[in-house]
């Protein structure tokens, strides 16, 4: 999509046509002491040339780590064709342009999206896309709660093994909706979301369950049984999903015996490098049954007045521009420039691609943390199955440890003391595809000679 | 020519209200709404058992155009809604008095009856809208 400037002329024929006399006016109702008139932290200007001197001095304090943190997001192989065809001029927008000016190769691409995230979900419906992870299911939450009309109470059950991160920003956005967020205590010794818990916690009326898989500590859940008991209750169940993961494990369509209800997730695992938290992409699946209510752009396939293949927007009266304030949401964009690269990644990788990259990671994790076991004042903290992160238990202070594999160009994890302090001194580890035998027995011996010295 | 049938009472909404022999009412949207609004694609009712007052919105008409709020003439209980409809939402507008009936509402102040238009004041309000 060409960008098309205003001239001169231009901008003064439509001062003209509505009467004001310059663009100042167009900003008279903002009072003016709400306005700054200078940036004064923004230093002068740089030349390209120093500019990218300077970039490239900061980018050489980075030093080359050896990352073995997870957390959310998550260091994968992007091939070099991913990012080479979604900067093509074609694709290299990062807003998804609205219907009239939306390209049939960005309708076709989003399409295109929406098959692959349903067909992973095994759900019958994807958007096209929202802001990252967490805003996702916040969003997934307030779909549920309008979804789920039998429901009166608005009480949503969030088990503590959801990313912390998530369950702050569902806090944010759905503080002043009346809905009421309900932790969940998770099992000491699984690591995982239990009935019992479930059940201590689950009063008159459940709206829904959120149900992380897998979890924040890399633990997988036992959703069969989570999502007949949310069905049991009257409550929909919401799964939030590794995409990389449902390479191997049972997608959220075919959990228990109805499936759950909505899907999300982070969309950065498909093509997305780890960049400063960002930008990333939130994806969303549902059920046919509650298209209507689920927030974002969707991208339909029909046929024009000749009968050729056209791609559209399709129900758009749930969105803001029909339905105003009462949109399902009024976030209405999409991340488009990411959805092209995970949309490219998916293509290059297939199915068995995909596999092979969910197997190796989960191999290469379970491999790391056998490794590190083996280390005395070393311990697993749960006992059930993981993905591609696990818990371990240090006999020191995790922060001291990542400082010192950190200075030998290591991070070697995230350390959960912050956000889980009963669990003692715990460090969430990862090791990716992207990670050799030869790294795994660095990081162990660095961390052993760590843990040795200074006793 | 809009169908404005005289056995009926009228919003200034768009809704039509039929009083049946249980002493429940009848409630849908105009001819003239459902052409304003063309055809139809969903139709979301409320549930029964749900209580509502006059002037709150209860459903949503979708067409291929637009959404819109369908609010209830009067005060009462859900008691019963049109499943065919939200099965099969052209029904709407092939047969907006009849077929195409949205939901029923036993009544909690009958009263509220007589503020609603009957079908002269309602004719003049559509005439008025569609010049």
């Amino acid at each position: 999509m060409p960008f098309i400037p205003h001239t001169e002329t231009d901008v003064q024929e439509m001062l003209a046509a509505i009467g004001a006399t310059n663009i100042e006016d167009l900003f008279d109702e903002i009072p003016a002491e709400l306005r700054t008139d200078r940036l004064g932290e923004i230093p002068p200007g740089l030349g390209e040339m120093d500019i990218t001197r300077l970039m490239m001095e900061r980018a050489d304090q980075d030093g080359r780590y050896k990352c073995f943190i997870g957390a959310g997001a998550y260091e994968h192989h992007i091939p070099a064709a991913v990012w080479q065809i979604a900067t093509r001029g074609e694709f290299y927008s990062s807003y998804t342009p609205y219907q009239a000016e939306a390209s049939q190769g960005t309708l076709q691409l989003i399409y295109e999206f929406q098959t692959m995230m349903a067909n992973l979900t095994a759900l019958d419906v994807s958007n096209a896309s929202l802001y990252e992870g967490g805003s996702a299911l916040a969003e997934a939450v307030l779909m549920a709660v309008r979804a789920n009309r039998k429901s009166h109470a608005k009480r949503v059950l969030m088990p503590r093994t959801v990313h912390p991160h998530y369950r702050k920003v569902v806090a944010t956005i759905v503080r002043n909706q009346n809905i009421d967020i309900i932790d969940v205590d998770f099992d000491g010794k699984g690591g995982h979301t239990t009935i019992e818990a479930l059940e201590k916690v689950k009063g008159d009326d459940v709206t829904a369950l959120v149900i992380p898989q897998p979890n924040f500590f890399g633990v997988l859940e036992d959703v069969d049984a989570l999502t007949d008991w949310a069905h049991a209750c009257g409550a929909l169940a919401i799964g939030v999903v590794n995409p990389v993961a449902l390479a191997l494990l049972k997608p959220p369509g075919e959990w228990g015996a109805k499936g759950a209800d909505i899907a999300c997730g982070e969309g950065q695992p498909l093509g997305i490098p780890l960049s400063s938290g960002g930008p990333y992409f939130g994806f969303m699946c549902c059920r046919q049954e509650h298209v209507r209510q689920m927030p974002g752009r969707i991208v339909g396939r029909t046929v024009d007045l000749d009968g050729k293949t056209g791609y559209t927007l399709t129900l758009q009266a749930r969105e803001q521009h029909i339905r105003r304030s009462k949109a399902t949401s009024n976030i209405c964009t999409n991340q488009g420039l990411m959805v092209t690269a995970a949309t490219i990644h998916m293509t290059l990788l297939g199915p068995d691609g995909l596999d092979r990259v969910a197997r190796n990671c989960h191999a290469n994790t379970v491999a790391l943390a056998d490794r590190l076991t083996t280390l005395s004042g070393v311990e697993r903290v749960f006992n059930r199955s993981c993905f591609h992160e696990t818990v371990l238990r240090l006999n020191k202070p995790v922060s001291e440890v990542l400082q010192r594999l950190a200075e030998r160009d290591i991070l070697g994890g995230y350390d959960l003391s912050n956000e889980h302090p009963q669990l003692g001194n715990a460090l969430l580890i990862c090791a990716t595809e992207t990670k050799t035998g030869a790294d795994i027995d660095h990081y162990a011996d660095t961390l052993a000679n760590i843990l040795n010295s200074g006793n | 020519m809009t169908n404005i049938p005289k056995n009926l009472k009228y919003a200034q909404s768009h809704e039509w209200v039929e009083r049946l022999d249980n002493g429940a009412v009848r409630i849908g949207i105009t001819d003239h709404a459902q052409e304003q609004l063309g055809d139809m694609v969903y139709v979301e009712l409320p549930e029964p058992g749900q209580e509502v007052n006059a002037g709150e919105e209860c459903a949503v008409v979708e067409s291929v155009k637009a959404a819109s709020d369908v609010y209830s003439p009067v005060s009462g209980t859900i008691t019963r809604i049109n499943d065919d409809v939200a099965a099969n939402p052209e029904i709407v507008n092939q047969s907006p008095y009849d077929d195409g009936w949205l939901f029923e509402i036993k009544l909690s102040d009958s009263s509220e009856l007589d503020e609603l238009l009957d079908a002269g004041a309602y004719g003049d309000l559509a005439d008025a809208e569609s010049h």
